[in-house]
C-alpha cells in the first residue's frame, strides 16, 4: 500500500488503454510514453498492462505503507527514496514508512511509477486507465491511499532491476519525429505540405493528455521579433476549407485547424474529429514526442513509409522482451 | 477509398457528404466486419460518410487489412442487410432544461410548438457517436430547425439535455460544456459505465423522440448561465 502524501499536477492511474469503445466516443487512453509504461511494469515483473501511476505537469510524494519495490521511468523526473535520490529506469527496495519523491526536473513532461504486484483500481469499460473529462476514474489526490497486489516474486529479488542503457529511448530536445503521410493531403497547398516538413515547432503551454498544440519556431531574427504571432509563411495554409465532416482519428494525428498551426492527438484525443490531417506520428515515435517540453523542444517531421514504420514498432518491442540482454 | 492513418489504423472513405443513405452504407459495412473479423483488427469507428479500422501492427501490414476491406466492401453490395434498432426517447421541452426553445423558435420565425411539434414528428438516425462518451449525432433535421452553432459555447449542459445545431440533433450524456441549441430534457441515461450494457445508444440506431407534457414547475436542476 502507498499513501498519497502530496501531488500536484495531472497524477492518474494508467494502464496500456481501453480497447472496443471508441464508436461509443470513449478514447482510447493509456500512457502518454507506451514505452516508458511498459519498462516500469517489467522492472517490477508485472503484466505490461498493468495500471501504473502517470506523473504529469507537477510531481507526487508517497509514503510505503508496508515494504515495497517500486520501478520509476520516463523523463524529466528524478526519485528520492528515502535519503537517496536515484535516477529513473531502476526498480528499488523502499522500507514501511519512507518517502518516496516523484520529482521533476527537466527533460521531459511524464513518470511512470510501478509497484511489485501492480495497483488494485476499478476497471471500467475493461481498463484501468483513467479518462478524466467522460468521469472514467479520477484524480489521484493527496490523502489517496493507493492499494497494491501481491508482488510475483519476493521482493529482494525484484529491487535494484536496471533497464538496460542501450535500449534506451532516445528522448531528445529536438527530435526528428516520423510520420505517415495523411489522408488528406489533398486538403493543403503543395506550400502549406512543406511548410509542415520544413518548420521547426515547439510546444506550445496548452498542452495536456489530449492533444499538443505546435507553434513554429521562428526561423530568422526579424520573425523573432514577434515571437506571440507566428509568421504566416510558417503558417499551414489549405486550399479551401479547414473544416472537414467528422471522422475517426488516432494518437499521433496531426490535424490543421484554420489557424494553419499543428495540433498533435495524444492518449485522450477524441475518437472524432472534424480538421483536415496532415500526417500521422508513428508509434515508435509516440514517446519521444510526448517527453518533447513546451517553449524548449524543438521539433521536426519526417516522412516515412507504413511498412518502415511498422519495422521500426516492431524493433521497439523486440527489445522490450524479457529477460533483457 | 482506402488510406493509411498512421500505422495502426485504415481509412475507408466511401463518400464526401452527409447523407443518409451514404451513412446506411456505413453502419451495414461495419456490421459486416464485425460479422466476420480477422486477427489483429482491434475496433472500428463509423463516422458519417467514413469507416477508420484499428489494427495491431504487429499482426497485420496495412495491406492486409485493406485487402480484407474491399472484399467485404464487394459482398456488401451483393446480399447483406442490416436492420436498424428502433429507439423511443421521452423528451420534455422547453424550461430550465431546453433554455433555447424560445430563442431557437423567434429566430426561425414560428412558435415554440412548433419546434417541438417539427423536432417530434419525424425520425432521425445515429450517424455516429463522439465528443463524449455515448453522444449520439443524430440527423437529418428538418430545414425550418437548422440554425448555427451558439456563438459562445455553454461551460456547462446537464446530462439528458436534448439539443440541435446545423442540421443535427443530439443528446449530452454527461454534464459537459457545449455549444448546440438546448431544447429539451430526457431522463433515460445515456451512459452508464457499471452497467453490462454502458451505452443507451448506438450507431446506426433509428430514434423518434416521444413529446412529454410540460413541467407545471421548473423543478430540474438548473444550467448554469453563461
Amino acid at each position: 500500500m502507498l499513501e498519497v502524501l502530496d501531488v500536484s499536477g495531472l497524477v492518474t492511474f494508467q494502464d496500456s488503454g481501453r480497447r472496443g469503445w471508441q464508436s461509443y466516443g470513449v478514447p482510447f487512453s493509456g500512457p502518454m510514453d507506451w514505452f516508458a509504461h511498459r519498462v516500469a511494469n517489467s522492472l517490477v515483473n508485472n503484466t505490461t498492462d498493468s495500471a501504473v501511476i502517470e506523473i504529469g505537469l507537477g510531481e507526487a510524494v508517497f509514503r510505503a505503507k508496508r515494504d515495497c519495490v517500486l520501478a520509476v521511468t520516463g523523463a524529466g523526473f528524478e526519485v528520492v527514496n528515502y535519503i537517496w535520490t536515484f535516477p529513473l529506469w531502476t526498480s528499488f527496495y523502499v522500507r514501511a514508512g519512507w518517502h518516496v519523491h516523484v520529482k521533476k526536473i527537466c527533460g521531459g513532461n511524464w513518470a511512470y511509477l510501478a509497484i511489485a504486484g501492480g495497483f488494485v483500481t476499478p476497471s471500467i469499460l475493461g481498463s484501468r486507465s483513467t479518462y478524466l473529462r467522460g468521469g472514467l476514474g479520477s484524480a489521484i489526490c493527496t490523502g489517496d491511499i493507493l492499494q497494491t497486489g501481491k508482488p510475483a516474486n519476493e521482493l529482494g529479488k525484484l529491487a535494484a532491476q536496471n533497464f538496460p542503457v542501450k535500449k534506451y529511448m532516445n528522448y531528445s530536445q529536438s527530435p526528428v519525429i516520423e510520420v505517415i503521410s495523411g489522408p488528406q493531403q489533398d486538403k493543403f497547398t503543395k506550400d502549406g505540405i512543406q511548410t509542415f516538413y520544413e518548420s521547426e515547432y515547439t510546444l506550445s503551454n496548452s498542452f495536456d493528455r489530449m492533444g499538443y498544440r505546435l507553434e513554429p519556431v521562428p526561423r530568422t531574427a526579424q520573425e523573432s521579433s514577434s515571437l506571440l504571432v507566428p509568421s504566416s509563411a510558417q503558417s499551414i495554409t489549405h486550399l479551401a476549407s479547414a473544416d472537414l465532416i467528422s471522422e475517426g482519428m488516432t494518437m499521433g494525428s496531426v490535424q490543421i485547424p484554420a489557424n494553419g498551426q499543428p495540433i498533435v492527438m495524444m492518449a485522450d484525443a477524441p475518437t472524432t474529429g472534424g480538421y483536415p490531417k496532415i500526417a500521422n506520428v508513428i508509434r515508435a515515435d509516440f514517446p519521444l514526442l510526448a517527453q518533447c517540453e513546451a517553449g524548449v523542444s524543438k521539433i521536426r517531421f519526417k516522412e516515412i513509409t507504413v511498412e518502415k514504420a511498422q519495422e521500426n514498432y516492431r524493433e521497439v518491442c523486440n527489445s522490450l522482451k524479457t529477460p533483457y540482454q | 477509398m482506402l488510406k493509411p492513418l498512421g500505422d495502426s489504423a485504415v481509412l475507408l472513405q466511401l463518400g464526401d457528404e452527409i447523407n443518409p443513405a451514404l451513412n446506411g452504407r456505413v453502419h451495414t459495412l461495419n456490421a459486416l466486419l464485425h460479422t466476420n473479423t480477422i486477427t489483429g483488427i482491434l475496433e472500428t469507428v463509423p463516422a458519417y460518410s467514413t469507416l477508420l479500422i484499428h489494427y495491431d501492427p504487429l499482426t497485420l501490414t496495412f495491406d492486409q487489412v485493406a485487402d480484407w476491406v474491399r472484399d467485404k466492401t464487394t459482398q456488401l453490395d451483393e446480399s447483406f442487410h442490416r436492420t436498424p434498432r428502433r429507439l423511443e426517447v421521452p423528451v420534455r421541452y422547453g424550461g430550465a432544461s431546453g433554455l433555447d426553445l424560445e430563442a431557437v423558435a423567434r429566430s426561425k420565425g414560428i412558435s415554440p410548438s412548433d419546434v417541438i411539434r417539427i423536432h417530434s414528428e419525424r425520425e432521425y438516425t445515429v450517424y455516429m457517436m463522439g465528443f463524449t462518451p455515448g453522444f449520439p449525432y443524430m440527423g437529418t433535421l428538418d430545414e425550418r430547425l437548422i440554425l448555427p452553432r451558439l456563438q459562445t459555447p455553454r461551460t456547462l449542459v446537464r446530462a439528458g439535455t436534448v439539443a440541435i445545431a446545423g442540421s443535427q440533433t443530439g443528446i449530452y450524456p454527461l454534464d459537459s460544456p457545449g455549444g448546440w441549441h438546448l431544447i429539451g430534457w430526457t431522463s433515460l441515461t445515456l451512459f452508464d459505465p457499471s452497467s453490462g450494457t454502458p451505452f443507451l445508444f448506438s450507431d446506426g440506431d433509428v430514434v423518434k423522440f416521444i413529446p412529454l407534457e410540460p413541467l407545471k414547475s421548473d423543478s430540474l436542476l438548473p444550467v448554469t448561465p453563461e
